[in-house]
């Protein structure tokens, strides 16, 4: 068993060094080397070539897209984008890589020696980016015969090439140092940025549950006050925001109890489990890797005109920073609200819902509230309910028009998520609608007080506030449709009170 | 410059070539006077020569981000010494190396 | 039949004189004639090759116009994919896979009508000067069954010289066109870098491999040429530039006010007495010829063989890490409980021979980090001043030229396990795969001690292939009116 430190009694004594490397697949149509297409899932094995199957005499030819997309993402991390630059081999022998070399840039990235900004509570960090350079993915192996689709214990493996040749870029930070006890937030932060910013290039849709971005995380420890790192470990593949909290805070940890008890840390690779939210060491290899890497020689140098990447700058989209910065102001958010739309997936689908005519304050409120409950009881997330932002404006409309009540409106949202169509099929065919109709509603008034003459003759008397009962009796027996303000002015008109 | 048996040995390992070790004897020597050969280039080559890995000073080769005609999972396995459920079957991997 | 030139039986056929099924027929026969002896071939598609003609006849028949090539026959390297036949590039590795995917040579020679018998031997996997580097058994030069036909397109030279095709495609990385050209009597021509296709061209080193033809005479030689080069988006490394006029020029014939650089370097100590002397006749005949005949000295070339020997090795020593027993070919000791890379380090042991092993192991040390600065860069160092040398050299010629080869083809088993002594044989070759320009080997004779072939090499910058053979058929012209025809007719019958 792993022996650990708390936490604090860790960041007490040492500092953590961190370095992050997250791969993210771009979101082109076809490969980076090939014409097949990217789309996830599809049968297995049909969604290869000659190319991606690393077939003898096949030769890749770069997407010009991938290019683009590269850069948009280094000119949004403040890189520079390189006048010229190579691809080169990475040499390794590995099943589920086709070519047993991945297609890789390694002393001459595309993108380089820039910054992202992340808040933590409030806080700024710099976070400084080493380089941004693109390459391609591996296949995917299921491990058959061992306990649960283990690789450990396995008879053999089947590869499904799919995902083999889909671009990735590779955006490694610098080192990350001086935030303390702050480090897992602070990773966490950058990560949760880092997506958020690619997702706004439109460069990818960097769904990590599908692996479609993944990051290695380096740790490192050393006396407060040292001036020389650590030995650092890589864990590798953590797959969630969250689990890249977990693996800095666990190896923190451990990393300070091996150094307590005067131990050394081994320079490794490690894997994180999701389920102990702790790190196990890989395989230690008896050969020191190298990679042999080399310029590829079916590739010719990549070399962006300036004018190229100025066009690219020009039509970067409003980024995520400069972007909560206007809608806090706009919408007239505290940090802390701000935060909970975000978090709730919220920030787009409220930003749609303002621009199909809503206000910012109801738009925020329903999907905050009545369809953000709904999700959660569903167990989906709030943009995969079957409901659009103009749907919700619309309701929103006929609220500000009278023609809907708060609670109306809710049955017709009730009717639009059960699949009973747009928002006016709704209200017609389920015939909500505020009774407006000044006769039908005064026969009600005169019937409730008819029925309820005890509590007519209390407000009669002057006791007021009795009317309450009353104007609830009106909405029963409307079945919520009455206006229930104009109810209650016709109940004391009636009664003598108005 | 030369070449030791054990280098030849880790060579064929890293190049994954289980060779024997009359074929490794045998390499060794070959691979020696090869590399004392070869090791020529050091002579003339000046720093300030810039290397050339292309023949031919051609750049930006691109093709448009448009998806073409794949292969079938049966044409994809037609040659595979193994194959189960539309994918390549293989003998047990050890871990992940990267 | 068999002795026309591949010009000839494309105008016999174009004529109504004769069928494509005719002339494959008869080429078909002579190899079923003469295989047993020179092993030309790793796989005759006999019935392929008859219903391709039929098609071609039935498209003649229809009224189409097809190009000058339409309905000859051609022996097509082992190397290139071909979706209707193995491919193994005469390895045990890849021994019965049918690739689903046909190079774009291939595709060019269906379109031109050409009609493919069948895939040619080669040193495995491209590597080696004399075909006996085959899993399937060495090739024999058929101008004396004892020696080997160059190499490591020794296949198609040898079914070409041995009249089983008119014509024949090779990969030429190091030399292996221009050399095995020269050793059997031919015309081989590698074109400038980029300007044919690598596209299904199974990759020996990616920087230098470039297809090329061999014929045996210059205009059948540029006809070949122009039928499958050209512009290829499947190739980042394909020139965009037009094919330069190759048949044109191979027409003209004529140097007069060329100006012809005579290679100091190659010369002298190591080279065949034989050799130089039809070398010499030849550059005599090219200043009778109108010529300017200069001397020009390419210091570094004596560096291009060692560079050359960590360049090309470390570009295979990846390119060949596919062959992995994992997705395609051999796969060796998959008992069900060694791990993969167990299974791939005994299939690779298994499924390449000597020649290749050695260079997959030169290239992982040459690439190996503590040794790259030292040897590949080096290397790519001396590459950019064997380029210099060439620039300088055609700012004061139109074309060099030197032996093909220091000397005629060696007895089979004379080098087998010598390779130092083997990879002098491209010597001569190699400046002009490392610089990427345009070179061809013609026949200029036969020397005097053994009475075999001996190649000129014509050199050109890059993108003026066209020299090549204006100047090549200019000798070619002028020898063959001094010898009463080809050189291939003293060859003795098979």
């Amino acid at each position: 068993m792993t022996t650990l430190i708390p936490f604090d009694e860790a960041l007490a004594k040492y500092s953590p060094v961190l370095g992050i490397e997250t791969h993210i697949e771009l979101g082109t149509a076809s490969k980076m080397f090939c014409g097949c297409p990217t789309e996830f899932g599809g049968a297995p094995n049909t969604h290869v070539c000659p190319v991606c199957l690393g077939m003898p005499g096949s030769l890749p030819v770069v997407n010009e897209k991938a290019i683009e997309y590269a850069i948009r993402i280094g000119l949004a991390l403040n890189c520079s984008i390189a006048e010229w630059c190579r691809f080169a081999r990475k040499n390794y022998f590995y099943p589920d890589m086709p070519k047993d070399f991945q297609i890789s840039q390694y002393d001459e990235p595309i993108c380089f020696d820039g910054y992202l900004d992340v808040e933590v509570e409030g806080e700024t960090y710099r976070i400084g980016i080493e380089r941004a350079h693109l390459e391609e993915d591996t296949g995917k192996s299921t491990h058959v015969g061992g306990a649960t689709g283990r690789i450990h214990g396995a008879s053999h493996s089947l590869v499904d090439y799919n995902r083999a040749g889909i671009p990735l870029i590779e955006i490694v930070t610098k080192p990350i140092e001086a935030t303390e006890e702050k480090a897992p937030l602070v990773a966490k932060a950058y990560a949760t940025e880092l997506r958020e910013l690619v997702r706004a290039l439109g460069a990818s849709d960097v769904r990590m549950e599908e692996g479609s971005m993944r990051c290695d995380v380096n740790v490192s420890l050393m006396l407060k006050d040292a001036s020389e790192w650590g030995t650092r470990t890589e864990t590798k593949n953590v797959n969630s925001l969250r689990s890249v909290e977990r693996s800095v805070r666990h190896e923190i940890e451990r990393q300070a109890a091996i150094l307590d008890a005067g131990g050394t840390i081994l320079q490794e690779t490690r894997h994180f489990h999701e389920n102990t939210g702790t790190t196990s060491p890989g395989r230690s290899k008896s050969d020191a890797q190298d990679y042999r890497y080399f310029p590829e020689p079916d590739l010719v140098p990549v070399a962006p005109a300036r004018s190229w990447v100025e066009e690219i700058r020009q039509a970067l989209p409003e980024l995520p920073a400069a972007r909560r910065v206007r809608i806090k102001q706009a919408w007239s958010l505290s940090d802390e609200e701000f935060r909970d739309v975000v978090n709730a997936g919220a920030l787009d689908l409220i930003e749609e819902t303002i621009a199909a005519g809503a206000s910012p304050g109801a738009a925020r409120k329903w999907w905050m509230n009545e369809l953000s409950r709904t999700a959660t009881t569903q167990g989906v997330e709030l943009s995969a309910l079957p409901i659009t932002a103009g749907q919700v404006a619309r309701i929103q409309a006929l609220v500000d028009a009278g023609e809907l009540n708060d609670k109306l409106a809710r049955k017709v949202f009730e009717g639009v998520l059960a699949g009973e169509g747009a928002p006016d099929e709704v209200v017609a065919a389920r015939g909500l609608k505020v009774v407006s109709d000044e006769g039908e509603l005064v026969a009600i008034v005169d019937k409730v007080i008819a029925d309820n003459a005890d509590t007519a003759q209390k407000v009669r008397d002057g006791k007021v506030a009795a009317a309450g009962a009353l104007v609830g009796a009106v909405m029963k027996a409307s079945r919520g449709q009455a206006d229930a303000a104009r109810a209650r002015e016709i109940i004391l008109e009636r009664l003598g009170q108005a | 410059m030369s070449i030791t048996r054990d280098e030849v040995a880790h060579l064929a390992r890293l190049s994954r070539l289980a060779l024997g070790e009359e074929e490794l004897d045998h390499f060794a020597v070959q691979l020696d006077a090869i590399v004392s050969a070869v090791a020529r280039v050091q002579e003339v080559a000046a720093e300030d020569i810039p290397p050339t890995t292309h023949a031919l000073p051609i750049t930006n080769v691109f093709r448009p981000d448009e998806v073409q005609p794949t292969l079938s999972s049966a044409e994809a396995l037609s040659g595979a010494p193994a194959a189960e459920d539309e994918r390549f079957r293989v003998p047990r991997i050890l871990e992940e190396e990267d | 039949m068999i002795f026309k030139t591949a010009a000839e039986l494309g105008g016999l056929i174009a004529a109504g004189e004769t069928t494509a099924v005719e002339v494959a027929q008869a080429h078909l026969e002579r190899i079923e004639q003469v295989e047993g002896k020179v092993n030309a071939f790793l796989h005759v598609a006999a019935e392929g090759a008859l219903e391709q003609a039929r098609a071609v006849d039935a498209r003649r028949a229809a009224g189409e116009e097809l190009g000058p090539l339409a309905g000859v026959p051609i022996a097509h390297k082992d190397v290139f994919t071909t979706r209707d036949m193995p491919t193994t590039c005469a390895s045990k590795i890849l021994e019965g896979w049918v690739p689903p995917y046909d190079a774009t040579v291939t595709t060019r020679l269906r379109e031109a009508g050409l009609v493919i018998l069948g895939k040619t031997n080669m040193d495995e996997f491209a590597m080696g000067s004399s075909t006996e580097n085959s899993a399937y058994g060495p090739t024999s030069n058929p101008w004396d069954l004892s020696r080997i036909p160059g190499g490591s397109s020794g296949g198609s030279s040898a079914a070409v010289a041995a009249y089983e095709a008119p014509l024949a495609t090779g990969t030429d990385t190091g030399g292996s066109i221009r050399q095995p050209a020269a050793v059997t009597g031919l015309v081989g021509m590698k074109p400038t870098y980029g300007g044919s296709s690598r596209f299904g061209l199974v990759a020996f080193a990616s920087s230098l491999d470039t297809p090329g033809p061999f014929a045996r005479n210059v205009l059948d030689a540029a006809l070949l040429h122009e039928a499958f080069s050209g512009h290829d988006p499947r190739d980042s490394t394909s020139i965009s530039q037009p094919v330069p006029p190759v048949v044109e020029a191979a027409r003209q014939a004529d140097v007069a006010g060329l100006r012809v650089g005579v290679v100091k370097e190659f010369g002298g100590d190591g080279y065949q007495p034989g050799v130089l002397a039809r070398f010499n006749e030849t550059v005599e005949l090219l200043e009778s010829l109108g010529a300017k005949v200069v001397e020009v000295s390419c210091p570094s070339f004596d560096y291009a063989l060692s560079s050359y020997y960590l360049i090309a090795p470390s570009e295979a020593s990846s390119n060949l890490a596919r062959f992995d027993a994992m997705r395609y070919g051999l796969r060796v000791g998959d008992d069900g409980t060694r791990s993969a890379e167990e299974v791939m380090a005994l299939t690779r042991a298994a499924g390449f021979g000597p020649e290749v092993k050695r260079r997959i192991i030169l290239g992982t040390y040459a690439l190996s980090s503590g040794y790259y600065d030292a040897y590949y860069g080096k290397a790519q160092q001396v590459r950019t001043l064997i380029a210099r040398d060439f620039e300088a050299a055609f700012g004061q010629v139109d074309v060099l030229v030197s032996p093909t080869t220091p000397t005629t083809a060696f007895p089979i088993g004379e080098r087998a396990d010598d390779p130092m002594a083997m990879y002098l044989a491209d010597l001569c070759t190699i400046p002009s795969n490392m610089a990427g320009n345009a070179a061809i080997s013609v026949p200029c004779g036969l020397a005097d001690e053994d009475g075999l072939p001996v190649g000129l090499q014509i050199m050109a910058p890059v993108l003026a292939d066209d020299r090549c053979y204006r100047v090549g058929a200019a000798v070619e012209k002028a020898l063959e009116d001094r010898w009463g025809g080809p050189l291939l007719g003293k060859a003795p019958a098979l």
